[in-house]
């Protein structure tokens, strides 16, 4: 007998599958053979140990599942704190970090000044100034160089910039071209891109159930290529919860990201990660991220690991392979806070922490895929 | 009677990691462990992760086998985030614990057990962790799964089942390995 036929007899032994005569057999081997005796102990143990492992890691799992669950039910209180109770709370947790950096800030600030009070007077500004500008000439031949270089590439940009125009208009089946859209508010305010309901005449939402809910553009702004709009149908039920939140800072190059759009009938999950922290064109409102996408997926969120909102997806660059780009998300914030000053919309709430944070990424994008609506446009 | 009887059900039920079961408790139970690491210092990931704990402490206790507790679910729940939370407080350097009036139960045993327990499912992930590639998903297919030899030959390509259990045994004895090598050195 092999190590593993040995192995497979203390196994068969331990599930009892043995017939009664194989169990003597092995029972008496056991007794006379201490090593035998000793393995049928040890795997026992390992084979418990595994499965509890497995046990613990399942209800680890529903638990997180739950908690999402009742959070967005509204079963359990809100899962952040609002208001009032957060300041204290802030103001409890953190008075005496406070207290110590406002006294290094004091103390810090009363030294440097005395430096370069003492340093300042033996400083010749003029010379300074001087050694600058020979800077700038060396500077300024290289710029020269570059300006020849830049010409250059001008023109292919110029043909860049319209071919990423051309990416713009969307086909869908019955309304004339469509994207995606999702959700910021749970009163069925939807963010999207402004090339999506360009032109548009009517804006309808379309949501995993297949049903189209009629909408209204509530707020449009070309310049950073984000719209919102309200599902104005009476079939919208609108969730005790958003399960995501929207970043208010950039995100970092490298970070993983996914996204949810409609490129086709149906939810499309891809993933990847921020190249760029600027756009096309070295463009601060977007940054460039690595990801498939198609026609459609504009006005796509794209989330980080914590479930987080950090930009919309709206324009690929045909001649790079694989360049995608993708507005921050804080102009979005910046979108919500703007229309929050009309009177009436002054109910909108911004969706401020992410519950699906420490869940696995399965969870996450079957929940977020409830609030990634197809946007049609007619 | 019959709200003992609930109670047994649900520890039954949680013992299976029922999900229905494990929703009744949690919904039942949450709020009053948010509040008690809130007003303590704590935020409310901070209680979602103690309260989390808790239960693993609880679906432990059942798991042996015994549904009866001392004390009702809530009571015993309590008792053990009032602990996880001190701890992680005494880990800061807090020692004080603002509290309402909620009733507390000794926990010592279960203290002592959850921690042996947390020790061992480290090094089994640490283990697990280390084995890599197709090994891992084989032996969570043979023993997780319970998948047939047969089926797992055809889903990972090997051409027969008989090749499938021979490299299944191989890793079984390089997880053991692991395993074991990491769990005598703690």
């Amino acid at each position: 007998m092999d190590n593993n036929q040995i192995l497979e007899a203390v196994e068969r032994y331990i599930a009892g599958q043995m017939n009664p005569d194989e169990r003597v057999y092995f029972e008496q081997l056991r007794k006379s053979n201490p090593e035998i005796d000793q393995l049928v102990v040890e795997h026992t143990f390992f084979l418990q140990q595994f499965s509890r492992f497995d046990e613990t890691r399942k209800l680890k799992s529903i638990l997180n599942e739950t908690h999402i669950h009742l959070a967005e039910k509204g079963q359990i209180e809100s899962p952040r704190l609002k208001g009032k109770a957060r300041v204290v709370y802030l103001y409890n947790r953190y008075k005496r970090t406070a207290a110590i950096a406002a006294s290094i800030a004091g103390i810090t600030a009363l030294t440097m000044s005395a430096l370069i009070w003492q340093l300042s007077s033996h400083v010749k500004p003029a010379q300074e100034v001087q050694e600058l500008r020979r800077d700038i000439k060396q500077l300024e031949t290289k710029s020269n160089q570059l300006e020849n270089k830049s010409n250059q590439l001008e023109k292919k940009v110029n043909i860049i910039n319209d071919q990423t125009k051309v990416v713009k208009p969307l086909p869908a089946i019955e309304y004339k071209s469509g994207g995606t859209g999702f959700l910021v508010d749970t009163k069925g305010y939807v963010v999207t891109n402004a090339h999506v309901i360009e032109g548009a005449r009517h804006v309808a939402i379309q949501g995993s159930n297949n049903t189209d809910m009629s909408a209204q553009i509530v707020y449009v702004d070309q310049a950073r290529d984000i719209a919102i709009l309200k599902i104005t149908d009476k079939s919208f039920k609108s969730p005790a919860s958003i399960p995501y939140a929207i970043r208010r800072s950039t995100a970092d190059i490298a970070e993983p990201i996914y996204t949810l759009g409609y490129p086709r009938n149906d939810i499309v999950y891809g993933e990847g990660y921020l190249s760029a922290r600027t756009g096309f064109n070295g463009d601060t409102l977007s940054c460039q991220i690595t990801v498939a996408a198609n026609r459609g997926n504009s006005g796509s969120p794209i989330l980080n690991s914590k479930g987080e909102v950090i930009g919309i997806l709206s324009a690929k660059q045909n001649t790079a392979e694989g360049a995608v780009f993708a507005i921050h998300s804080k102009y979005i914030l910046n979108a919500l806070t703007e229309l929050q000053k009309d009177s009436s919309y002054k109910s909108i709430k911004i969706p401020a922490s992410s519950s699906l944070k420490g869940s696995d990424r399965t969870q996450q994008v079957k929940k977020i895929s409830d609030y990634v609506y197809m946007v049609k446009v007619d | 009677m019959k709200a003992e009887y609930n109670e047994k059900a649900l520890l039954q039920g949680l013992a299976r990691s029922d999900k229905k079961a494990v929703e009744t408790i949690y919904k039942e139970n949450y709020n009053l462990i948010q509040t008690l690491v809130v007003k303590n210092n704590g935020t409310s990931e901070d209680a979602k992760d103690i309260f989390q704990e808790a239960m693993m402490v609880l679906f432990e206790k059942v798991q042996s086998g015994s549904f009866e507790l001392n004390c009702q679910i809530r009571t015993f729940v309590y008792s053990v985030s009032r602990r996880l939370w001190l701890k992680k407080l005494m880990q800061q350097n807090r020692m004080s614990l603002a509290e309402g009036h909620e009733e507390v139960v000794s926990v010592d045993g279960e203290m002592e057990e959850h921690d042996r327990r947390n020790q061992e499912f480290t090094t089994m992930e640490k283990a697990m962790g280390g084995l890599g590639e197709p090994c891992k998903s084989l032996l969570e297919a043979f023993y997780i799964q319970k998948r047939s030899m047969n089926e797992i030959a055809s889903s990972f390509g090997y051409t027969n089942a008989e090749n499938a259990k021979n490299q299944k045994y191989k890793c079984l004895n390089r997880l053991k390995k692991l395993f074991f090598s990491h769990h005598n050195g703690s």
